[in-house]
């Protein structure tokens, strides 16, 4: 197994290192290594996420998308048991390093989960959440304009501006997912990671959110997790392919759908497996 | 006795006719239960329903009637001069004559038409007893009959039988609405005794309470008075000072259990903590007047205060502590209920703990917590016994909590003990206090069942 990664790896990585020359990785994965308890969930994961550019992790259910994204927010510190090594860091600096603040880190990578989440609040004080605990308006207006500001980015503003004090739990799904999107960018992150955005979500509103998603690459850096290929393949310019704990291939989304160089990869987007 | 053999009778019947109802109903098959509409116990069963629910029926409502009946026919044996006794008096004569027939007092020693009616008396019991059997049994085999002439393979015993079953059910959930009913009716009926004799407005704004009616007209403060205002106040200092303790540490304690706590330590303090509200309220009287008491005295005196050997303070601390599980428990399964997409929401925005749960959990559980501390409230509002033994029974009107004051439930059981005419307003002021006082609690039942109602349907 390890003699196949091994030999895998620098396969892998090297479109990105061609890419690197034009694009900066906003993030740097090396030997990331997540377990739970005593039961190793991922395998000394090396990834280079590019600067708004959407990176699609694709793979079978159970293989550490999740797990990875949420090592880039270190949202993994929350669960008990739960351990990482390696290193990860962004713009050169290790964000496992004691000295980073988790509230700093996770107000540059801010997260949109798979089920929407808005909090029992109106659909303002659920897109004012962030700013008010990070302190980023000074009074009511400049509140008002980040809320403002937010939700058209998240195109939600023209259906909710009239119904700004109600609850944002009262929206439909895909609404709801919307908010919770303009919830993140509220606080300005440099990426933004969704794990399964759209799983919970109409056709319809899942086209809404990956049209979004293509609008948000020109000011964020975007990780998303995602079961279908289509969406992958729609959305993102680099995929990352896992399978049971490893990065297998990474590379251009192109690339990794026509021409895959591992029979993994190859057996999983032919629908093979997974 | 002869009543424990007549049901001991009608169930051997309803466990033949389960037999027998199950029996016929695989007969009619040619061997494969499958065939009948409704699996073959049911078929018994709606057969033993038929046999035992008539028979049960007639022997409850003969026995209702019964005691009435007998005793008019004893009554109307005796001579006329028992007969024109005034009622309370022949309430007594019955007694006796009940008492001879059953063997309790010797007869010998009883008058002679007393004799004859506990004659009479024993005489009509049995025939009524007979009669009853007579006719249960009866009906029972009328039921099984007619059941088990209904069974074929067709008929829906399951449904039937689930109807009987809801019926019951219905039966039993009115129980408790009757008794509620009722106990609301006879306080409304004997409020309006009082307020026939005090003066409403007088009652629910009157700043006086002395209930003591003179014995005779020349006594001190031989009118009484009825102003409900000081025991009302009593009341809200107690439940109020109660509510102080319990409020902050049940809530707190809540959320340490619900958000920091190890699973393990929850398990463990959880129950630890609900101990507290199953301590007889006994036991915390004690407690309120043998320790906190003084201590609350001693530490007054110390700064130069004067303070009651009796405090409404020693007895809302108490009560405090008394009622910490109910807030506590109540919010902790709140705050658990809140999902975990929510923290995970807030601290993917880069809120820590704590602001987690001052902004995002706790206002998701509020309307959960409001309504645990008004349960909280009303059950502050409804103790007694920590408050006769701690707070004393002086009706004082002021907001010094080192003062003695009264509560509601205290005045209210001070009024009921001991021997009482029961049309003297000093009684039936009793029945007024716990008129008011169960409107009260109604209310706030209500008012945290609606919230916490409301707060159910958030997450559904
Ligand atoms: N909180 C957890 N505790 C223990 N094991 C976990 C936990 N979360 C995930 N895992 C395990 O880690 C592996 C990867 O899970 P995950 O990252 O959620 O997969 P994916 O998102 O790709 O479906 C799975 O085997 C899963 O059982
Ligand atoms: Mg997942």
């Amino acid at each position: 197994m390890s003699m196949t990664e091994d030999s895998q790896t620098p396969e892998a990585s090297t479109p990105v290192e061609t890419l690197t020359t034009e694009t900066t990785p906003k993030m740097i994965g090396r030997d990331v290594s997540v377990f739970y308890a005593d039961k190793q969930a991922l395998f000394d994961v090396d990834i280079d996420i590019v600067e708004k550019e959407v990176t699609a992790l694709i793979g079978p259910s159970g293989c550490g998308k999740s797990t990875f994204l949420r090592c880039m927010n270190r949202m993994n510190d929350v669960i008990e048991g739960c351990s990482v090594t390696g290193t990860i860091s962004m713009d050169d600096g290790d964000i496992y390093d004691p000295k980073v603040d988790v509230v700093q880190l996770r107000a540059r990578v801010g997260m949109v989960f798979q089920k929407p989440n808005p909090f029992p609040k109106s659909i303002y004080e659920n897109v004012a959440y962030g700013p008010r605990i990070h302190g980023l308006a000074a009074n009511k207006a400049e509140m008002d304009a980040i809320v403002e500001s937010s939700l058209r980015r998240a195109s939600l503003w023209e259906e909710v501006k009239d119904r700004l004090e109600q609850p944002g739990t009262g929206l439909s799904g895909g609404q709801q997912q919307r908010l919770c999107i303009a919830r993140a960018i509220a606080v300005e992150p440099e990426v933004i990671l969704m794990d399964e955005p759209c799983s919970a979500l109409d056709p319809i509103a899942t086209a809404r959110i990956e049209e979004l998603i293509h609008e948000l690459r020109e000011n964020f850096t975007i990780v998303i997790v995602t079961h279908s290929m289509q969406q992958a393949a729609r959305v993102s310019q680099k995929t990352a392919f896992f399978h049971l704990g490893n990065l297998v291939e990474y590379g251009e989304t192109e690339v990794l759908f026509t021409n895959p160089s591992d029979e993994r990869t190859q057996g999983y987007i032919t629908g093979r497996f997974g | 006795m002869n009543l424990a053999i007549l049901l001991a009778a009608v169930l051997l019947l309803a466990l033949y006719s389960y037999a027998l109802g199950r029996g016929r109903a695989l007969g009619q098959t040619t061997g494969h239960p499958s065939e009948l509409h409704s699996r073959p116990g049911y078929y018994g069963t709606y057969t033993a329903l038929w046999s035992v629910i008539p028979a049960l029926l007639v022997i409850a409502i003969w026995l209702m009637a019964e005691g009435v009946i007998v005793e008019g026919l004893v009554v109307a044996s005796l001579p006329q001069a028992q007969q024109d006794l005034p009622n309370a008096q022949l309430g007594l004569l019955l007694n006796d004559i009940r008492n001879v027939a059953s063997g309790a007092f010797s007869a010998e020693q009883a008058e002679p038409f007393v004799r004859a009616a506990a004659e009479r008396y024993n005489g009509l019991r049995l025939t009524s007893f007979i009669g009853m059997a007579a006719i249960a049994v009866l009906l029972a085999v009328i039921g099984l009959y007619w059941a088990r002439r209904a069974i074929d393979p067709g008929l829906r015993a399951r449904n039937a039988v689930e109807r009987i079953v809801m019926v019951f059910l219905v039966a039993a959930s009115t129980i408790a609405i009757f008794t509620t009913v009722g106990i609301v009716l006879s306080l409304l009926f004997e409020a309006w005794r009082f307020f026939s004799q005090v003066p409403f407005y007088e009652f629910l704004f009157g700043l006086q309470w002395s209930p003591q009616i003179a014995l005779r007209a020349d006594q001190v403060g031989s009118s009484g008075a009825f102003g409900a205002v000081p025991i009302f106040a009593g009341t809200l200092l107690i439940s109020f000072i109660a509510m102080v303790v319990a409020v902050p540490v049940g809530l707190m304690s809540a959320i340490y259990m619900a958000e920091y706590a190890t699973p393990k330590f929850r398990s463990f303090v959880k129950p630890l903590l609900e101990v507290l509200a199953g301590i007889p309220t006994v036991v915390y009287g004690f407690f309120a007047a043998l320790t906190v008491a003084p201590q609350i005295r001693g530490f007054g005196e110390s700064f130069g205060l004067d303070v009651a050997s009796e405090s409404a303070l020693a007895a809302g601390l108490v009560m405090g502590i008394m009622i910490i599980p109910f807030v506590s428990s109540l919010s902790d399964d709140v705050i658990s209920a809140v999902p975990r997409s929510l923290r995970e929401g807030s601290y993917g925005m880069g809120a820590t703990k704590s602001e987690t749960i001052v902004r995002v959990i706790l206002p998701a559980a509020l309307p959960g917590i409001v309504g645990s501390i008004l349960l909280a409230v009303s059950r502050a509002i409804g103790e007694t016994m920590i408050v006769v033994m701690a707070a004393g029974l002086a009706a004082n009107l002021t907001a010094n909590p080192f003062q003695a004051v009264t509560t509601v439930t205290v005045q209210i059981v001070t009024l009921l003990v001991g021997d009482q005419e029961f049309d003297s307003p000093k009684t039936l002021a009793a029945f007024a206090l716990g008129l008011v006082l169960f409107f009260i609690t109604l209310c706030l039942n209500v008012i945290a069942l609606h919230v916490v109602r409301k707060y159910r349907e958030q997450y559904d």
